[in-house]
């Protein structure tokens, strides 16, 4: 099977997000990146056993910058194969990055397409949708569980409250949630192996930008806790119905 | 034109879909235009979408649109789209959103807001809408660059009103619906509590309450409020409660109005998920838990005294 695997570099989980003094970026200082989580744990973990059981290749993509080189690398140390990289060093938007994929995928005739269900940095959920478009292909969006036989798939999906099994064939593109496989960590020998396999940069191709952030802002802060007596659920229950007016 | 994609769920329209037709008039409004909603395949209450804000409700019917998929549905609402001439489409951010958001996008070439959290504005001269970033860290003013733009809408972001009134007529149009190519083999949806995405009052456990044997507090809290249930994540990966309650990072992220966690320590991941709730209750018999420096509201003591507490007290309030 020829699988392809996308992914993003965001802020590692546990960042406290700052922004610039204008609110129009975020202050990167100091931040820590990662491999989108659900790209790194599902989508190329799963790829990674399809592949072990049927053989085949895993190719990952990243659009960005070469700083991500180094998250790349850790998913070749994980297991793929080789990876490619778009080289576009500005932030860009959901179809920006999508139109790229596309451009690169096209003809390259994959079996399918993981992305993850969405980065922890935009929450947009909506590459994988869009380049599933762009290249006619169907497109499952959450998958919790992926079974192969052949070329026909069995891909269970989130749903709200509940799940939804659907069979299709390959080729397809999904975007993988919690379930669909388990972290795997780096051994020493992936990590050596990672440095010489290929990662092939190439140039991007001209579209216009559909969208921009002007602006950003953080919640408000919450005021100190009112802490309640809990022997008084009764003082709880009038304040969340007179103060928060929750019920 | 506003075009709202309004999505019925087993045959009938439930909050998400008043909402985003409340969305899409509000939209609209702003826009100085009008808002239609489109509805594809059966359901009942279609012309009942009017009281919502409605100006027109479209319905296309096909044998193609029985069984959802994210690619036939995309071609039925792009096509609906470009034959009434929309310049905004809306949709709910829910799972059926985010299989068709970007496919939208991608096939009628439009900027798009996944996830949007207000109605949008005018500002500086442009289409600009607000979502959660950094999984509700940070809010961002997205502005829309081009002529036709794709929204969708999170739950629970906007109050439901009566916009308009009821009784719209409900024109049929005429659209070629393709095959799907995948096939739905099995759909299972819990019964009884409102999903959690759409849920405006949420009960939590976490690792505190022990095990899944103990759930019971939880759920007749739950009860008493009309609650949905949910979990934190160490609950769900020892699978205490099934995968879909978890809530935070990995799992499903939630804006209800009240949100009580008992027994959850709050970590940030936790949090991320759960920050955009309106008000925060914490249960915790740990004092320094980090949680309680997010709550409203904070309750030090043991919950399995508690929670059973608060349920007697919210059942005197609700005179049950």
């Amino acid at each position: 099977m020829k699988l392809l695997v996308c992914v993003s570099k965001t802020p590692e989980t546990t960042t406290k997000i700052q922004l610039t003094g204008d609110g129009s970026d975020i202050d990167t200082t100091g931040v820590q990146y990662i491999m989108n989580p659900y790209d790194e744990w599902y989508a190329l973990v799963r790829a990674l056993e399809l592949k072990e059981a049927a053989g085949g290749s895993v190719t990952i993509l990243n659009v960005g910058p070469a700083d991500n080189d180094s998250v790349i690398r850790k998913g070749l140390a994980i297991g793929a194969d080789d990876a490619v990289r778009i080289d576009v060093s500005e932030e860009k938007d959901s179809l920006y990055t999508a139109r790229q994929i596309a451009e690169y995928a096209r003809g390259e005739n994959h079996d399918i397409i993981f992305f993850g269900k969405e980065t922890i940095s935009y929450n947009g959920s909506e590459v994988g949708a869009m380049v599933a478009e762009f290249l006619d292909l169907p497109y499952i969006a959450e998958a919790i569980a992926l079974e192969i036989e052949g070329t026909k798939a069995t891909v269970t999906r989130d749903i709200e409250g509940g799940e939804e099994v659907i069979e299709l064939q390959t080729p397809f593109a999904l975007s993988s949630a919690k379930g669909l496989a388990e972290q795997r960590i780096p051994n020493m020998r992936g990590i050596m192996m990672a440095k010489r396999k290929p990662l092939n940069v190439i140039q991007p191709t001209d579209f216009p930008d559909t969208t921009r952030i002007a602006h950003y802002d953080k919640p408000e802060e919450k005021g100190s806790v009112k802490l309640i007596d809990p022997d008084n659920m009764d003082e709880l229950v009038r304040l969340l119905h007179e103060e928060a007016k929750v019920i | 034109m506003v075009l709202v994609y309004a999505e019925a769920t087993n045959g009938q329209f439930k909050k998400m879909a008043h909402e985003v037709v409340v969305y899409g008039k509000k939209t609209a409004d702003v826009l100085g235009t009008e808002c239609h909603a489109l509805v594809l395949g059966d359901a009942t209450g279609a012309e009942d979408l009017a009281r919502f804000g409605a100006g027109k409700v479209h319905r296309v019917s096909s044998p193609n649109l029985e069984k959802f998929d994210a690619a036939v549905y995309t071609v039925a609402i792009a096509e609906v789209a470009k034959k009434l001439g929309a310049t905004v489409i809306v949709l709910s951010h829910n799972s059926t959103g985010k299989s068709i958001t970007g496919r939208l996008a991608a096939r009628l070439e439009a900027g798009s807001v996944p996830g949007a959290n207000a109605v949008p504005m005018m500002k500086d001269g442009y289409f600009t809408v607000r979502k959660p970033v950094f999984s509700g860290k940070a809010f961002a003013e997205v502005q829309v660059l081009t002529d036709v733009k794709v929204i969708s809408v999170a739950g629970n972001s906007i109050p439901v009103e009566e916009l308009g009134q009821a009784g719209a007529s409900v024109e049929s149009l005429d659209i070629t619906v393709p095959e799907s190519r995948t096939k739905v083999v099995k759909h299972q949806v819990a019964t009884g509590r409102v999903p959690l995405p759409e849920a405006e009052l949420v009960v939590s456990g976490g690792r505190g309450l022990k095990g899944p044997e103990n759930w019971g507090v939880v759920e007749d809290l739950a009860d008493a409020l009309g609650a949905t249930t949910a979990c934190s994540r160490p609950v769900a990966d020892s699978d205490w409660r099934p995968h879909h309650e978890h809530v935070g990072q990995t799992g499903v992220a939630i804006r209800p109005n009240l949100y009580i966690a008992a027994g959850i320590s709050g970590a940030i991941q936790h949090l991320a998920g759960v920050n955009n709730s309106k008000t925060i209750v914490v249960i915790n018999k740990d004092a320094d838990a980090p949680f309680f420096k997010a709550a409203d509201y904070g309750v030090v003591g043991d919950l399995f005294e508690v929670l059973p507490r608060l349920t007697e007290a919210v059942k005197r309030y609700r005179g049950q």
